[in-house]
């Protein structure tokens, strides 16, 4: 495949669909598809065909289109419409207001700042190309920087490229990914290998699922890109089993680009080959860790070792191994066509770019969202997010999953950036945001994630095996109301020697949401301990329990 | 495997097998593709059992034990037969915050322990770490249904669906 093969399949494509006055976009994501968007397309469809409208519109399924709480949504194009809560039943209004008079009670307001405050890069395609269709992709600018780049640059200039964006490991580490590709291309071995890490653990997080499902290839092409760069040919893809919507939609594209020749051996006439391969995951957070994942690529139990060596010196099979996000792979090839210089113009001084958060909790406007990174976070919750709904208030923001924290209040003016969020006591993490008001206990929320933490420990390094499941119990007997002040010390000090004692990142962070909510809600504690209180109500004590009984 | 919780006959074992040979040729029998082979098998039996595993060991050339450990280690791979209907709660922080925990005590109510099959073999409950489908708190897969913004009553009025339909 040249360049020239490439463009010629975008123009087919452009003019396959400039012949058609009107798009339908229907988001078959999983948020959407949940609430049947598959008999809204085929009701879109069949009207279509009914009114002999089909020579002028065309129905497209697509990935997200970010508002998952409004779903199933339709997009209409070019008119600019989303039309939200869309039903089967609807089909009809749709079809017949295209080209007139839109559906006023569909519709959703074209200025929402849902929409307007949100900057899109690595979900450039997402909401608006099939992602079952390589051809879509291709005619939205895909693959052209793949090619450009193993026809006119070298691999240390891709490097070079990555490197001036700025960008940082969007999987949670913030590592700088410049460096990581240029100690991985340095590496000298016969062997090498290019992994992303779609083993996205965190729950409350859903962004490498939503990329995935709606823009495959974005992520085949950096990849590809990536393994250029790097001098690897082999690439792995781990993946969620947990998400087969993704995996189908991943096998599929890497099928598709295959057949193109954007995938194999001597890729548009060069020497570069590059081939990749899905490995399904199996359900273990500690799995996100890289060392693990190697070892279930592997074929064994997902345990982490030891780093250094770190695996870019040794990798996979002993062989240095670049391994990065979904995220931060979907971000390649934008700032390879636009060049790094581009990308690093967004952001703040030492977070560039954008990056992508699952909204969701107790917030009006839940689903996904991109934002640039300096954004606040009263702007996401409140602008974005719309705010609290029922009425109540707002508590804290948790961000980070498992090994993050919970801000409160006093935080919501914050830049979001790697840094302030570290300081602050939490941290990026994968992208997970959710959203807490009054209604939830702050200590519940510590002893939830302890228990996550607890059952994902892999059990090989003493501090996490034990250490979490000592502090769950602490904080189940707070929680209870039948800790005492001395537990409670008992607790802080167990923080203090998981953190700095396990092995691998699990066990190192996982005391963070104590360790945040005792900063910030240490009254909370308090009151339980002492007063044998809950003020969020949420936890059953021993009095409480006797006046309901 | 159409919901039987009786052990298959011998025959029944091997056209499944096939299945699973499929995955292990592909991959050239080697011991690396232990997890894939064990996501064909428990895609072809319904859940691993010891022959099963037994068997892998054998083809890959691996230790019974290491087979067991990794097939153990995992979440995703169950031991035991499942029942007629899979109820899977999400326990994800969102789902968290929107209230999974009163469907599960509403289950658990009801007599469904999560890991656990009903003892008419019909329901089993199960629960995940998150689907992503956090938009949609709190969630289920029902069947293989994904479904969102449930209430206790949603999930068990259709838990005793199932158990008084096919009863």
């Amino acid at each position: 495949m040249t360049r020239d093969e490439l463009d010629e399949i975008a123009s087919r494509e452009i003019e396959a669909r400039g012949s058609r006055r009107h798009h339908l976009h229907v988001c078959v994501a999983a948020s959407c598809l949940s609430s049947r968007s598959d008999q809204v397309k085929k009701a879109l469809e069949d009207e279509i065909e009914r009114l002999d409208m089909a020579h002028q519109c065309r129905v497209t399924g697509v990935g997200c289109l970010g508002l998952c709480k409004e779903g199933p949504l339709v997009a209409v194009e070019p008119a600019g419409l989303m039309y939200h809560g869309v039903a089967p039943d609807d089909a009809h209004a749709v079809a017949a207001s295209l080209g007139s008079v839109a559906v006023e009670r569909l519709l959703l307001p074209s200025d929402l700042p849902f929409f307007e405050r949100q900057r899109k890069v690595a979900l450039e395609n997402s909401g608006r190309v099939d992602p079952e269709r390589i051809e879509d992709y291709i005619a939205r600018g895909g693959y052209a920087a793949l090619i450009d780049a193993l026809t006119t640059m070298t691999p240390p200039g891709v490097v070079e490229q990555v490197m001036r964006s700025g960008l940082r490991g969007r999987g949670g580490g913030g590592y700088p990914t410049g460096l990581k590709w240029s100690t991985v291309a340095k590496a000298s071995s016969p062997r090498k290998f290019v992994i992303c890490n779609g083993d996205e653990g965190d729950p409350g997080a859903f962004m490498d699922r939503s990329v995935l499902e709606s823009d495959p290839h974005r992520v085949v092409e950096g990849m590809a890109l990536a393994g250029y760069a790097v001098g690897a040919s082999e690439g792995y893809i781990y993946v969620r089993a947990e998400y087969p919507l993704a995996v189908e939609r991943l096998r599929k594209a890497i099928k598709q680009a295959e057949r193109l020749g954007l995938l194999g051996t001597a890729i548009s006439g060069t020497t570069f080959s590059f081939k990749i391969e899905v490995r399904l995951g199996a359900g273990a957070f500690v799995c996100g860790e890289e060392t693990a994942l190697i070892a279930s690529i592997e074929g064994d139990r997902g345990t982490p070792r030891p780093r250094p060596p770190y695996p870019a010196e040794v990798g996979l099979w002993g062989y240095p191994t670049l391994i990065n996000n979904v995220e931060t792979f979907a971000s390649v090839a934008p700032i390879v066509r636009n060049g790094g210089n581009w990308y690093a113009a967004i952001g703040t001084r030492k977070s560039k770019g954008t990056k992508v958060f699952a909204l969701a909790g107790r917030v009006a406007n839940t689903g996904l969202i991109e934002v640039p990174m300096g954004i606040t976070l009263r702007e996401i919750v409140f602008d974005i997010g719309g705010g609290i709904p029922d009425g109540r208030q707002f508590k804290a923001v948790q961000t980070g999953g498992p090994s993050g924290g919970c801000l409160p209040e006093q935080f919501l003016d914050m830049p979001v950036e790697y840094e302030s969020l570290a300081e602050a006591g939490s941290m990026m993490g994968s992208g997970g945001m959710i959203v807490m008001d009054d209604t939830s206990c702050m200590v519940d929320v510590a002893r939830f994630f302890m228990e996550f933490c607890m059952t994902e420990s892999c059990g090989k390094c003493v501090p996490c095996r034990v250490g979490t499941v000592q502090m769950h119990d602490l904080l189940s007997r707070i929680t209870e109301g039948r800790a005492t002040l001395a537990d409670l010390a008992l607790l802080e000090e167990l923080c203090d020697v998981v953190q700095h004692t396990s092995l691998c990142g699990l066990g190192q962070t996982a005391p963070n949401p104590v360790v945040s909510t005792l900063r910030y809600f240490r009254d909370e504690y308090m009151a339980h301990i002492v007063d044998q209180r809950c003020p969020a109500g949420v936890c059953r004590m021993p009095q409480a329990r006797e006046v309901t009984a | 495997m159409a919901g039987s919780r009786e052990r298959p006959s011998p025959a029944a074992r091997d056209n499944r097998w096939k299945l699973v040979e499929t995955t292990l040729r592909r991959h050239g029998h080697r011991a690396h593709s232990l997890i894939e082979a064990l996501h064909a098998a428990q895609e072809a039996y319904g859940y691993l059992d010891t022959d099963v595993l037994g068997r892998l060991a054998g083809d890959l050339r691996l230790p019974l034990s290491k087979v067991y450990g990794v097939a153990t280690f995992y979440n995703f791979f169950s031991l035991e037969p499942q029942g007629e209907h899979s109820c899977v709660i999400c326990t994800g922080t969102a789902c968290y915050i929107k209230g999974a925990g009163a469907i599960m005590a509403a289950l658990e109510a009801d007599g469904l322990k999560a890991g656990e099959t009903s003892a008419d073999g019909q329901v089993s409950v199960l629960t995940a770490r998150c689907f992503g489908s956090c938009g949609l708190a709190p969630a289920a897969v029902m069947d293989g249904d994904v479904l969102g913004r449930l209430t206790p009553d949603d999930v068990l009025g259709r838990v005793r669906q199932w158990r008084t339909h096919d009863a």
